[in-house]
This record gives C-alpha cells, structure tokens and sequence, in this order.
C-alpha cells in the first residue's frame, strides 16, 4: 500500500534536516534502515500505535527548545563506582567519560567499529531493530538507524567488577540529538549498565542488545529532571537459552516519552524482567510500549509499570505479550497500574496477549485508582499527618515496580529520588 | 478524661442517623466495656471519636480531657491522646510495619512538640514491647497487616497501642476472629497498659474478652443510645440472657 500523501511529505521533511553520517561498513545497515524508514513513514496521530501519544512534537523537523534545569543534587548513580561514558547533547565527551578499558569487556565509540573491525558490532547493528519492525512498525527507531550521529559498542565478555554507566548531559536548549548502542553479551558472562540524565531537548535513542546462551544483563536507568525534554527511545533485546535481561526506568518530570521495549526470547529457559516507575505532574506524558515474543519453552517474561500522576498528567501502557506456536511452559506476567492523585489526570492501557501455544500460564492486570481512603485513615489515626501518609502510601504504590531492581543500594536511591519528588510537592 | 454528651450522628452519603444522643464519661484509669447488638452503632461510636469520613455530627459534643474532639484531624486527635484499636486493621503492602511505627512514634512526639526517638532507641523499645506480645521479627520486617493472621493483625493494634501510649484507648470488637490463646495475649497486653491516667473503652459482643480485661462499667448500647449502665455483672447477665430482656425493660 503507498505512503499517503501526507506521511511521506512528513517524513521528507524531517529527513532534509538531517545529515546521515559517512556510512563506512555501516553504510548499508543505513541505507536499509532508510529503506525501511521510506517504505513506512514517520508516525502520525492517526496510526493505531501512537493513539495514546501524539508523535507530533518527536517527528517535526525541528526540536522545541527546551530549558535546561539546574541543581546540586548528586545525579543519579552518582555515588556509586562506575566506569563513566559521558555524552553531552548526544555528542561522546572524552574528557568527561573515564577511560573505556576495563577487564571482561571491550568497549568501542560507534565511529570506530569499521577501522578496528568489530564484526560482532557490524553485524548487530541495525538488525534487532529490523526483527523489531513486525508486526508492528518503530519508525522512529528505523530514522535512529539510519541516522544515528555517535554511540558506543560493549562487548562483555567476563563478570564486570562494576557497572557500565551511560550519562547523558543536557547543556543546549536546542539541541537535538540521535544515539545508537550496540551490546553483547557473551555465554556466561555478567554487566549492568546504568543510564542516566535527559540526554538533549529532543533525543531518539537506540539500543541493541544480543544476549548469548547463560549472559546476564541488568539494566537501570534514570531520564532526569528536565521538565520540557522529549525523548523517543527504543531498547530491542534478544535473549539466548538460559539467559536473563532485567531492565528498570525512572521517570521523574519530562514533557513526553515514550520508552519501547522489544524483547524476544528466542533460547529456552531465558527471564527477561522490564519494569518502570514514573512520577509527573501537569503536561507530563509518559508512554511505556512493551512487546514481549516468546519463541522458546519455560521462558519467564514480566512486566512491572507504576505511574504517579497529578495535575492532569497522563501515564499511557502499551503492552503485549505474544507466545509463539511451540512456546510451551511459558510464564508471562504483566501489571500496569496506575495512582491519579486528583481527578485531571489520566491513564491509558492497553494491555494485550496472544498465545498460540497451549500450555502457558500468562497473566495481566490493569488498574487506575486513587489513594485508599481506608489506608489513608489507617496511618492518620495512628498521628501521621495526611501528606505525610499520603507520600507513604504512593512510595508503597511504586514498590512493586522498584523491587524489581536487584541492586539494594540502586533501589534505595531510586527511592530517595522519588521521595524528593514527593517532598517538592507540598 | 473523656467526656461524650448528647452525641447525634449520620452517615454523610445517606440521611440515616447512626447515634441518637449518646452521653457517656470514660475517667481516667478505668475501663468501660460498651456491649451492644450489631448494628447498635458501637463502630460508628468509635469512628467517630477517632475521626473518619463519612459521618456527620449533627448534635452534641465529644470532649478528651476539654478538648473539642469533633473540630481536630484524625492526626491531632491521635497526637492528643486517642486510639483506635480496629476491629479490620488495615493492610498496607509496600509500607514496612518498623517503618509505619517509627513514622506514628515521631509524627505524635513532633505534634506534641517533644523530641523524636532515635533510631536506636526507638528499635529497642518496639523490640521489648513486641517480645510482650510474642510478635517476633519478622513480623516487624513485613509490610503493614500483610499476610497477618487475625490474631498476629488484632495483636499488631495491641503493639501499636503499646508504643504510641495513648490516654484514651478504644477497642472496637478486638476478640473477634480470636482464638483462646489470641485472646489471652491481647488482653495481657492491654492490661499491661491499664494505669490511672489512661481510659479504655472496650467495644465487644461478648462477654468473654470481659472475663480478660475486668471492666469497672458495662453500658448497653442499643439503637444509638446506651440503655443501661452498671458494673461487671450487666455483661453477665447479658451473656446468660441475650439483650432481649434488656431492650424489654427498657421499652
């Protein structure tokens, strides 16, 4: 079916300004993805999948500005030991990042993988995002493909002593920036990489991660406080037989996001946890869209999303878990929930499951609802003030999706951060 | 200590009156057992007293010791000396029962304007109390009344009760759900608690709790009022002759 008119206009528009870069030995991964791109069009509010989150703003030529906010908290992670890689406005800034060697990994600036040859990295790049076009169509992640103007390719090979942290800076109210990761995780070996910071005014991120037979990957990550950042990213994930990817998202602030992750488990016995909490307030829109394809026996999938929202702010959930013929034993979980402190703002779910096998336990639940009046009552009459059991009562909300985070101390300042939300808003 | 006159209340969402006049004087250091049929309004009494939503007050005063009840939040009446012991305790998932106790300890000692506990001696206190109570430390760790028996739920209030040392404790049906045992260590808790400055008032069905915590005065509650006053042996009589003999004498 062509293009109508008007998408492809859309997408012409957006792509005259942008530069692809030199190509090297990623050229032809680019050129499909523009390929692909061309064939499918930018989204618009009319397609099914952007229904909830109007894709306007992520699409247009240009980014809004959007200010940079200042403060003295410690940033995220920021106490804990970590092998740095700093980018500022989707730019690798050397000085900032620590040096990028460390034991049981190999890690390479995107530019590099053609001249120092890393065949796994040419090979990845492109192709999890390319699986993750059917049956449902990333355009946005398709133009991060293609387009992509730095990122990095980890390569672990061994148990690392200590995580691998991402930190975004936003220093350019117009800045616009487009970031591609590659990851591998070889058999048996172990990483955890933190992400964290609003990266850009507007900023399309991408993440491959193949995960081979026994790898384990933790992922956390954190989007800052930047209130008028648009962010659009997308983590394509396979797992191997035995495997485990378990993957958290803060959100506190930001005008629009939409976190995508597409996950297939394609070796039996392999876990792939993703969770979520987002805490907003006024124009804040937050948008979690998950597929999940199950294509091996005894896999273990589960979706943990919580959002906070107050002031007519909007939580969407998009979640599908999708069991293929043969995928047998598979344990699928889903919950979406979502606590409206007052009467203006909104959740949207659409929580999905389609199962050809026929000996699979897959469950799902979504529910939207204010704070327990009984609860509520329970603490004010043993003397705790109502905003303060108020808080209580929406950390305790938000504890199911943070206890999915392994890392205690991680956990515990994730839970500081949203204290502090809390605690700004009296 | 606490002084009730002439209580009128209704339910906020439908005009139906709960309380028709209730008057009722707890003194400091005793204890009043309210017995009464369901639906009497003896709960409602105590929601009242302690603050929740949902009832109107549309005549009469509740006092604790001068103070205007009725006009507080339930934090600042809980701060000046109330508790309700529940007959439900709430479950809480996601809020730790240490977290919950230390949170009610202080808050109340700030709205008192009194210093708060330090960790440690607030983890030594609720260590000797829960050991009072055979709640061990595990069940201190778990969230608030999640997976709580309904004794380790109802024994739970008793600790809380304990820490918090309330002047005026109100007990709304605390045996039910409660074996023998259960209902042995509840009343020793409460009873440990017993003092001259304190007031009890104990809402039950049953005369048995009664047989654990010794009430100096029964009041039969019936259709929002208290029909009759005395001593222990009102519960006795009620529980040898059911409330039809009362009601009839007293229509």
């Amino acid at each position: 079916m062509a293009l109508p008119q008007v998408k492809q206009d859309a997408t012409e528009a957006r792509l005259t300004a942008l530069t692809m870069p030199e190509g090297g030995c990623l050229g032809s991964a680019r050129d499909e993805a523009l390929r692909r791109l061309r064939a499918m069009g930018l989204p618009s509010r009319r397609d099914e999948y952007w229904k909830y989150t109007r894709p306007d703003t992520l699409v247009s030529p240009d980014a809004a500005r959007a200010a940079v906010f200042h403060n003295d908290e410690t940033p995220m992670f920021g106490a804990f030991d970590r092998l740095r890689i700093v980018f500022v406005d989707g730019v690798f800034d050397a000085e900032a990042s620590d040096d990028l060697t460390m034991e049981g990994v190999r890690i390479d600036r995107l530019e590099d993988i053609c001249c120092k040859d890393i065949h796994w990295a040419k090979d990845l790049y492109g192709v999890l995002e390319a699986r993750g076009q059917k049956p449902v169509e990333r355009p946005l992640a398709a133009l991060n493909t293609a387009y992509a103007t730095d990122g990095v390719a980890i390569h672990v090979t061994g148990k690392l002593s200590k995580p691998i942290s991402l930190s975004y800076v936003h220093k350019d109210e117009a800045s616009d920036a487009i970031l591609h990761h590659v990851i591998r995780v070889e058999s048996g070996a172990e990483a955890t990489i933190l992400e964290n910071g609003p990266a850009a005014s507007r900023f399309n991120k991408c993440i491959e991660i193949d995960i081979a037979d026994g790898g384990t990957l933790h992922h956390v990550r954190a989007q800052g406080r930047d209130h008028e950042r648009r962010a659009a990213t997308h983590m394509f994930t396979r797992l191997g037989r035995e495997s485990v990817y378990k993957s958290f998202t803060l959100t506190v602030n930001g005008v629009l996001t939409r976190n995508e992750q597409v996950i297939e488990l394609t070796g039996d016995d392999a876990v792939a946890h993703v969770a979520g909490a987002c805490v907003g307030d006024g124009d804040f829109h937050h948008d979690d869209t998950v597929f999940i394809t199950h294509d091996a026996v005894n896999c273990e999938s589960r979706q943990v999303f919580k959002k906070v929202l107050r002031n007519g702010a909007t939580g969407v959930f998009q979640g599908k878990i999708l069991v293929k013929e043969g995928a047998q034993k598979t344990d699928g979980y889903q919950i979406s929930q979502s606590l409206l402190l007052d009467g203006d703002s909104q959740f949207l779910a659409k929580p999905e499951l389609e199962i050809y096998a026929d000996d699979v336990a897959c469950s799902h639940g979504s529910t939207s609802g204010a704070i327990d009046d009984t609860a509520l009552f329970y603490l004010r009459s043993r003397g705790v003030p109502e905003k303060k059991a108020t808080d209580m009562l929406t950390l305790a909300f938000l504890a199911e999706a943070v206890q999915e985070v392994e890392d205690r101390a991680i956990a515990e300042d994730i839970v500081t951060r949203l204290q502090g939300w809390l605690d700004r808003r009296s | 200590m606490l002084e009730i006159k002439n209580l009128h209340v209704k339910l906020e969402e439908e005009d139906k009156q709960i309380l028709k006049g209730v008057d009722l004087t707890v003194e400091a250091g005793k204890v009043h057992a309210i017995m009464g049929p369901n639906g009497s309004g003896k709960s409602t009494l105590s929601y009242v007293l302690s603050g929740r939503d949902g009832y109107e007050v549309t005549e009469g005063t509740a006092e604790l010791e001068g103070a205007n009840l009725l006009d507080m939040e339930p934090e600042e009446r809980a701060a000046a000396g109330v508790f309700l012991a529940f007959q439900y305790p709430v479950e809480i998932p996601g809020v730790g029962n240490m977290t919950f106790l230390r949170t009610a300890v202080n808050a109340q000692r700030k709205a008192r304007g009194e210093e708060e506990l330090s960790a440690s001696d607030f983890l030594k206190l609720v260590r000797e109390k829960a050991k009072a109570l055979k709640i061990d430390a595990e069940m201190l760790k778990r969230p608030v009344n999640v997976g709580f028996s309904g004794g380790e739920k109802k024994r739970n209030e008793i600790l809380q009760m304990a820490m918090l040392e309330p002047k005026m404790c109100i007990l709304d049906e605390t045996d039910s759900g409660l074996d023998v045992d259960a209902m042995k260590l509840v009343a020793d808790g409460v009873n440990a608690l017993r003092d001259e400055g304190r007031g009890f008032l104990v809402i039950t069905h049953y005369q048995r709790l009664l047989d654990h915590i010794k009430p100096d005065v029964v009041h039969i509650m019936a259709d929002g009022r208290i029909i009759k006053t005395g001593g222990p042996e009102l519960a006795l009589e009620v529980e040898h002759n059911g409330y039809g003999d009362i009601l009839a004498e007293v229509q």
